[in-house]
């Protein structure tokens, strides 16, 4: 039997993932590729259901041929367990869920990304793809900031994206023997070669306080608002647009987004 | 079809129907309000119509006949997920007008708000809807601003009437069963008017959000979440995992009611929530309530039935929020002008 015919017409009913791979970025953050077959888009979730535990809302992080990626940051119940328990075995899964970026809204543009730690999970299929196709667009930046150096993620994909697009990687606090740039991302931005900044997409990603700083420094760099996305993280309990604890006015974040255009996000008032 | 017939008639067509259905209808527990020495109106299941509370409002709505308080989604062992059984008989419910338009409100979450909810579709496709008339308005209700004080989709309507019953069948399996009684018209009693009436800002600008209105509210809001666990039209839940025994593997998941003024309702990991202010948690329910669902769905999601005005222990009156909330967004207009 394979583990996709368990797959139920009833929402809550998760399905069971192989873990073909578990990649270790720093002590509390792995990818885990999980077996998986139908459509996915960056940006979209899983809902991580482990029985005894509970769900945790994670963030497609890679697609790949048969399978998709999850970055896990080990932070409590569900994600302790699948830590300590569950690598190298199998997952409970359901989803994918959320609307996810649509690659096709920034092909042909110049493209500026903004990413703030594990906020780079939900743009990492992006990032992936215009790596991969730097011909698809007129330049892809990608500006991201970690806390420290040993919390950098995918570092091996740094390393390929280095060769096709123009990465810039920035760390809050140095430690002895780091070399690369320090502070906080927005003083990046003014440096970033932009050819037509009302025409360039911006898409950022990351703690509430790094979104807002980042976006006001766009737009001081001439970015217009309705080239602007976001995406966004509440409490999730089914991902379905039941629970109603993701939701904000008349928006449901499980549904209507994770990721936003900034002309509606920036009404989303919780 | 209306009908003229008694309640001995009735109460054995109802004892016929009780071989597939379970009958809910609000009863009176005495001794158990929220105020001491108070009784309690609430549902529970019924064999006989003169257990049916008819003269007074029931405290809490008919939802959990839909919506369980607590149900069981599915069992788990280590490696397998089964979905739980859903119950082997349907449901005869009696409820209000105002009630039946919160019917509709949680049809649009749970059919079609995203995806079918298994677990409300099957419980929502074996249920029967019997309307209980209104003679006249219940303290709190506002039934009338909201307009919702009728409603023609239900299955009956019925009224008791001493050894009397009136009733106006949409349903074949009555109409069977009452061949031979007499034939009348049957119109359900419904209120005209209120003394509680509403006036709902048709939109409420975001600056408003923060306005020290909200703040008596999170002076006084205790967040027992209350309001949220009476109204007919809260929806929310939070998934909860039980284990049968420590070390063991099996175990099931349940969903369970939430409420948005409880802690925890916001909480990520790390400590993170929206909405720590409690006046903040009273400005996300009314908004709700009274606009947001409206601008996604149409209609407001209120139904006017006061149920969250009755309960509140801090005697906050959700109908007198939104007047207030509509006077300061017409004053904040002529501002602006
Ligand atoms: C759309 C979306 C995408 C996400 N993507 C990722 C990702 O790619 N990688 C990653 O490591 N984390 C991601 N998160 C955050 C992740 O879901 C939480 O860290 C995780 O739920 C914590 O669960 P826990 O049981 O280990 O922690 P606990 O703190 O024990 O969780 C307690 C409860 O709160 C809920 N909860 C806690 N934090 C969050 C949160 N941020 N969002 C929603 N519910 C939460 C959990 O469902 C759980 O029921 C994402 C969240 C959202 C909403
Ligand atoms: S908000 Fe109050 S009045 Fe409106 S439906 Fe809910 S309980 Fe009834
Ligand atoms: S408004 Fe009243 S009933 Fe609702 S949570 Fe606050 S104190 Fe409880
Ligand atoms: S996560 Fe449940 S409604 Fe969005």
């Amino acid at each position: 039997m394979t583990v996709h015919e368990l797959k139920s017409e009833n929402p809550y009913i998760p399905f069971l993932s192989e873990i073909t791979e578990v990649i270790k970025h720093t002590e509390i953050e792995f990818t885990f590729r999980m077996t998986y077959t139908g459509d996915v888009k960056p940006g979209q979730f899983f809902e991580v259901s482990l029985p005894k535990f509970g769900e945790a809302p994670i963030s497609v992080s890679g697609i790949g041929d048969g399978t998709v990626d999850l970055t896990i940051r080990k932070v409590g119940k569900v994600t302790d367990e699948i830590f300590e328990n569950y690598v190298g075995d199998t997952l409970f899964l359901r989803g994918p869920y959320g609307n996810g970026f649509d690659i096709a809204n920034y092909k042909g543009k110049e493209i500026l990304l903004v990413a703030g730690g594990t906020g780079l999970s939900p743009v990492k299929g992006i990032v992936d793809y215009f790596s991969a196709h730097p011909e698809d667009c007129k330049g892809f930046t990608l500006l991201v900031g970690f806390k420290s150096p040993k919390d950098v993620l995918f570092k091996k994909d740094f390393e390929a994206w280095e060769k096709n697009i123009n990465v810039i990687m920035t760390v809050d606090t140095p430690e002895d023997g780091y070399c690369g740039k320090c502070g906080l991302v927005t003083q990046y931005i003014p440096e970033i070669p932009i050819n037509n900044s009302d025409e360039a997409v911006g898409i950022v990603v990351g703690p509430p306080m790094m979104m807002k700083c980042t976006i006001t420094e766009l737009f001081n760099v001439g970015f217009k608002e309705e080239n602007i996305w976001i995406s966004q993280e509440r409490k999730m309990c089914c991902g379905i647009g039941k629970c109603g604890h993701c939701k904000i006015d008349d928006t449901y974040i499980c549904l209507d987004g994770p990721v936003f255009n900034y002309t509606k996000g920036k009404f989303l008032k919780d | 079809m209306g009908y003229q017939t008694t309640a001995e008639k009735m109460n054995a067509i109802f004892s016929d129907l009780s071989k597939d259905y379970l009958i809910y209808a609000p009863k009176r527990f005495v001794g158990d309000g929220t105020f001491t020495d108070i009784d309690t109106i609430r549902y529970g299941e019924i064999t006989d119509l003169s257990e049916i509370e008819f003269a007074e409002k029931s405290d809490y709505s008919f939802k959990e006949v839909l919506l369980p308080i607590s149900e069981t989604l599915f069992y788990f062992t280590e490696n397998e997920m089964k979905e739980a059984d859903a119950p082997k008989k349907g449901a005869i419910v009696f409820l209000r007008s105002c009630d039946l338009h919160g019917l509709k409100r949680m049809d649009t979450i749970y059919l079609e708000n995203g995806a079918v909810d298994t677990y409300y579709k099957r419980l929502r496709d074996n249920t029967k809807f019997i309307l209980m008339g209104c003679e006249n308005s219940f303290e709190n209700c506002f039934c009338v601003s909201m307009g919702t004080q009728k409603s023609d989709d239900y299955d009956a309507y019925l009224k008791v009437d001493g050894d009397t019953v009136l009733v106006d069948s949409h349903w074949d399996y009555l109409d069977t069963a009452l061949t031979g009684a007499t034939q009348t018209q049957v119109i359900a009693d419904s209120v005209t008017a209120n003394d509680t009436v509403v006036t709902i800002p048709e939109t409420v600008p975001q600056s408003l959000f923060d306005a020290p209105f909200w703040e008596e509210y999170g002076n006084r809001c205790i967040a027992c979440g209350r309001c949220n666990f009476v109204c007919p039209t809260c929806t929310c839940f939070t998934m909860q995992d039980i284990f049968y025994t420590d070390n063991g593997k099996a175990g099931e998941r349940r969903r369970v009611w939430a409420s948005c003024h409880v802690d925890g309702y916001t909480d990520m990991a790390g400590g993170h929530a929206f909405r720590n202010d409690k006046g903040q948690r009273m400005r996300f329910k009314v908004m709700h309530k009274v606009n947001d669902y409206k601008r996604r769905f149409g209609t407001h999601m209120c139904i006017g039935c006061g149920r969250c005005d009755d309960v509140c222990p801090e005697y906050i009156s959700f109908a007198n929020c939104i007047n207030k909330l509509n006077a300061l967004v017409n004053d904040s207009a002529k501002e602006e002008n």
